[in-house]
């Protein structure tokens, strides 16, 4: 605990010191980036410590506020999440040092330090905290600070207008949340330990599964999501889709703790939300243009992925099938980490393609693997972990919760609760089908080819600090694709304090589960050995023969120009085209005309369906109906005080009646 | 880890060419010509092996790995696969898993490459190869799960094993659906009429050929020979469930199962005789109707 608390004061102090010393040059810069990375490796050694079985600590120290207490408790749970917190504020503020030099002299760096100081210590908080007044002010902390570094280019309308959606969407979360932990403390303390779950759990699950919900991003909540994550820096963005919406996944996961014995349609409600988020996420990541709002709808699947597992585990869990359970669960958790990985990876490589091009339009781009190699092959890394692909992490996790849907559908055999396990399998097949095809199209436009405008062909490759956070993560993502079976192994004490089944139960699923892992993690071994000798293979019979080039071979034509190329639209058509019932992507066609035709167009948007017919009608009717109340406000002293009187009579009459 | 034969794998190695040039020859008797010779395949594979390369000034070290992957890949995948009584070289719970995304691995890589050349004829075959890939995949996993259920096994060694004349007789309606389902996903996966035709000589209407239109050399030989390792496997699943012969003699199984490629490579030539190919904009609905018919079986 005393390193964590360590880390919470270097977060702290950095913060004030990067505000103190704003005025030095690079002082803000090296105090913020330079406190972040210490109170980070700090804070990430009792974390791993606690998160790979050592025994939980807690600290409490008595507070002022009113039902507040400054009650910290590190669990496995909150362990767990700890962990990639700790590494992606490391990273992330290794990359931000370089990545904000652009702007020094431009804007003010210091408050962009203050509050990336202020995120990290709240979400550290956020997990940590084990009384409710603490835990909504570090929440409310967590939504300001990153409120304040998505709206870093506030000059743009578009940023200004970011900032204002996920401001409001972060606080209709929040007002569930009060709720949830009013009735939860109703019984007069507001310390976790000492919460009321006796009646109407199921009400409690569904104001967590919003209020969590939003901050997550399950649809049709999401909806901040592709607004905020590429208005943000790169680095933010990283920060924010890789470990700060999971802590709304902490809070579902610790809520569930609390609920007493799971009951099988919150199950059905996660998978049903889960299949969802993933199929809808990772079509409209599909039909965007912008790199960094396809990353952002990508988080959205993943969430999804994570939501699912849960559901199938929640299911199993109901069912009385431990092992359906464990597996659900351990893939979800899992792939919360592995999300972390290489979700955290791609955003800050496409912080380096805009940084290199000015762009983040993946139809302006093209050819960058040649001149971007370091981003390119770990943008690659990247692209097949989060498509699921062996031998790297999301396989891993994805497997797991395969795992758990075919043991659940072979198992829980006359039952209903097969539907949700087979529903999962499906559903789970068609995102991993989609995803591949999402970031083929990511990759294969952005970074393959010919380049397709003079920004990309006069891009090059960032600076070392730049590319090394990147080489951290993707080597995390390798690393954890082989040797996850031993991370598999550890979770026991985590998973049996959220399933509350005993641990030798757990144990036993886990130790199954991890021995199909490790059998995954020695085939991938085996894969990448035979890549390399097959490529050995190849060279070394290349060597001695005739290797020539010559142009792309486009059917007889031999002047192929780089606007000839697919684009990503293109690519993305079939697809679109066949779900454009979910998607409604709009067209803007100007189709050539006559014999000698001038001038053509085309051009596609696709909005998010939800913002547009769901959010914006309903919001601009209750602003409608606000606009109605407008007469009352009139500014003069007279009718405040006609107000102040009919009030005052109202509450008279009330009295004596 | 290694626990089973590695006689499965071998075959596989060894024959699955010859199931292409099966195909070949049916479809040569049906169109009344003689066809190339049985063991034209390999000489493709070898001739290829030996020549030089063109690369494309476009490429890069991706195009160039995209077939050494698709190859070690389906290798991989293929240490998992029973065939006619032999333990595959590795089994556990969930392997089947494992070998569909080993294969979207070779897909994401002959993908990324084919878009490394910035020809549109290769963009158009890999946009074609996702979306039906993204179709495939659930009909495909669907089925798996039918088999699984109806076993009540995780792995694909006992799921196979436990497929018998018995399972036959009282879930004959399962079975065959699943059958169907999984007939389909192996059209699609392989690139045969209806889905895609690999004869054809207009690089507009292909799919899986025109993705690989800028490949040559070893890299080829690595692809072609690739393909055959890739319908060798699903081949093996379909006759598995179709021709269930335990009948204690592991030889003469695995000589049924043999006998049973050869059958469905027959079959596959006859229906390349038989009909066209459909309408690109039609195969999605062609693996709608897989998915539904293995969630039928597993409604069943």
């Amino acid at each position: 605990m005393t390193a964590l608390l360590i880390a919470l004061l270097l977060f702290g102090a950095s913060a004030v010191g990067s505000l103190i010393f704003a005025q030095r040059g690079r002082w803000p810069t090296f105090l913020g980036a330079g406190g972040l990375i210490l109170g980070s490796l700090c804070g990430i050694i009792p974390a791993t410590q606690v998160a790979l079985g050592a025994p939980p600590q807690s600290l409490r120290i008595a507070w002022d506020v009113p039902y507040g207490s400054l009650y910290l408790h590190l669990d496995a749970l909150a362990a767990f999440f700890l962990v990639p917190i700790f590494l992606l504020c490391a990273v992330a503020a290794l990359y931000g040092a370089e990545y904000l030099e652009e702007y020094r002299g431009k804007k003010a760096l210091a408050p962009s330090w203050f509050f990336m100081n202020v995120l990290a210590a709240s979400m550290v908080v956020v997990v940590l905290a084990h009384n409710a007044v603490l835990f909504l002010m570090a929440w409310e902390a967590m939504a300001l600070s990153s409120f304040f570094l998505v709206t870093f280019e506030d000059e743009k309308e578009s940023t200004r207008r970011a900032g204002w959606i996920y401001l409001v969407a972060s606080h209709i979360g929040a007002a569930f949340l009060l709720a949830l932990f009013v009735l939860l403390g109703r019984h007069g303390s507001l310390d976790f330990d000492h919460f009321d779950s006796s009646a109407g759990a199921g009400v409690l699950f569904l104001l967590a599964l919003v209020g969590f919900g939003t901050k997550a991003g399950f649809v049709p909540l999401h909806v901040w999501l592709p607004e905020a994550h590429p208005a943000a820096p790169s680095h933010v963005s990283a920060v924010m889709s890789a470990v700060m919406i999971k802590t709304g996944i902490y809070g579902l996961l610790r809520i569930l703790t609390f609920l007493g014995p799971a009951q099988a349609w919150w199950g059905w409600t996660l998978c049903v939300v889960g299949l969802t988020s993933g199929v809808l996420g990772v079509l409209l990541a599909l039909a965007q243009h912008d790199l960094k709002r396809l990353l952002a709808y990508s988080s959205v699947e993943n969430i999804g992925i994570v939501a699912l597992g849960l559901g199938v585990g929640i299911v199993g869990l109901s069912a009385g099938a431990p092992f359906v359970a464990v597996a659900g669960f351990a893939g979800a958790l899992l792939h919360v980490l592995n999300h972390a990985l290489f979700k955290g990876l791609l955003f800050l490589d496409a912080g380096n393609v805009a940084h290199a091009t000015h762009t983040r339009e993946i139809d302006h781009l093209g050819g960058l693997i040649r001149r971007m190699p370091g981003t390119g092959v770990t943008f690659l890394i990247g692209a097949a972990a989060i498509s699921g692909l062996p031998p790297l992490n999301g396989f891993v996790s994805e497997f797991l919760i395969y795992l758990a849907g075919f043991k659940g559908a072979a198992a829980l055999d006359a039952s209903s609760s097969s539907v949700p396990m087979l529903a999962a399998i499906a559903g789970f097949a068609l995102i991993g089908g989609l995803a591949v095809a999402c970031f083929t199209k990511a990759f294969g436009i952005a970074f393959l080819g010919h380049p397709r405008t003079e920004h990309a062909a006069q891009a090059h490759e960032v600076e070392f600090a730049m590319l090394a956070p990147g080489f951290i993560l993707a080597a995390g993502c390798v690393l954890m694709g082989l040797f996850g079976c031993y991370v598999v192994r550890s979770m026991g004490p985590l998973i049996s304090n959220v399933t509350h089944l005993p641990p030798i139960q757990v144990a036993q699923a886990l130790a199954n589960a991890a021995g199909s892992v490790a059998e995954v993690g020695f085939l991938g071994a085996m894969l990448i050995g035979l890549v390399v000798v097959l490529s050995l293979a190849r060279a070394a019979a290349l060597a001695r023969r005739r290797v020539a080039t010559a142009v792309t071979w486009d059917c007889g034509y031999a002047r192929p120009a780089s606007r000839m190329q697919y684009t990503a639209s293109s690519f993305a058509q079939p697809l679109t085209e066949t779900f454009a019932m979910l998607l409604r992507t709009r067209k803007v066609v100007t189709a050539p005309r006559g014999l000698f035709p001038q001038h053509a167009e085309f051009h596609t948007r696709t909005d998010d369906p939800y913002q547009r017919y769901l959010f914006r009608p309903v919001f601009h009717a209750v602003g409608r109906g606000m606009a109605s109340l407008r007469p009352l406000q009139q500014g003069k002293v007279q009718f405040y005080v006609l107000y102040i009187a009919i009030t005052l009579l109202a509450l008279l009459l009330w009295q004596l009646a | 880890m290694i626990s089973g034969s590695l006689f499965p794998l071998i075959l596989a190695a060894a024959l699955a060419p010859l199931m292409q040039s099966v195909i070949v020859r049916s479809k040569s008797v049906m169109a009344g010509r003689v066809g190339p010779p049985l063991l034209q395949p390999y000489r493709d594979v070898w001739k290829l092996a030996r020549k030089g390369a063109v690369y494309s000034n476009a490429t890069s070290w991706i195009f160039q790995m995209g077939p050494t992957i698709g190859l070690a890949s389906l290798l991989v995948a293929l240490t998992l696969l029973p065939f006619g009584g032999f333990a595959p070289l590795s089994a556990f719970s969930g392997d089947f898993v494992l070998i569909v995304y080993l294969m979207a691995l070779g897909r994401f890589f002959t993908v990324v490459a084919a878009l490394d050349t910035g020809s549109s004829f290769e963009g158009m075959g890999a946009s074609r190869e996702v979306t039906f890939a993204a179709f495939a995949e659930p009909a495909f996993f669907l089925a798996l799960a039918a088999l699984v259920r109806q076993t009540g096994y995780l792995s694909l060694n006992p799921v196979l094993a436990a497929v018998s004349t018995a399972t036959w007789t009282h879930a004959a309606p399962t079975l065959g659906l699943t059958l169907a389902a999984l007939i389909i996903v192996f059209l699609a996966e392989n690139a045969r009429i209806p889905v895609d035709d690999p004869t054809t000589h207009l690089e507009l209407t292909m799919i899986h050929e025109v993705m690989v239109l800028d490949h040559s050399g070893p890299d080829f030989a690595m692809i072609e020979y690739g393909a055959a390792l890739k319908m060798w496997l699903f081949a093996t699943i379909i006759v598995s469930v179709a021709v269930p012969c335990h009948s204690g003699n592991r030889w003469l199984d695995t000589g049924a199962a043999l006998l049973a490629i050869l059958v469905l490579g027959v079959a596959t030539g006859l229906l390349e005789s038989s009909m066209a190919r459909l309408r690109l904009l039609r195969v999605p609905q062609l693996l709608l109707v897989a998915i539904v018919l293995a969630a039928l079986a597993l409604a069943l």
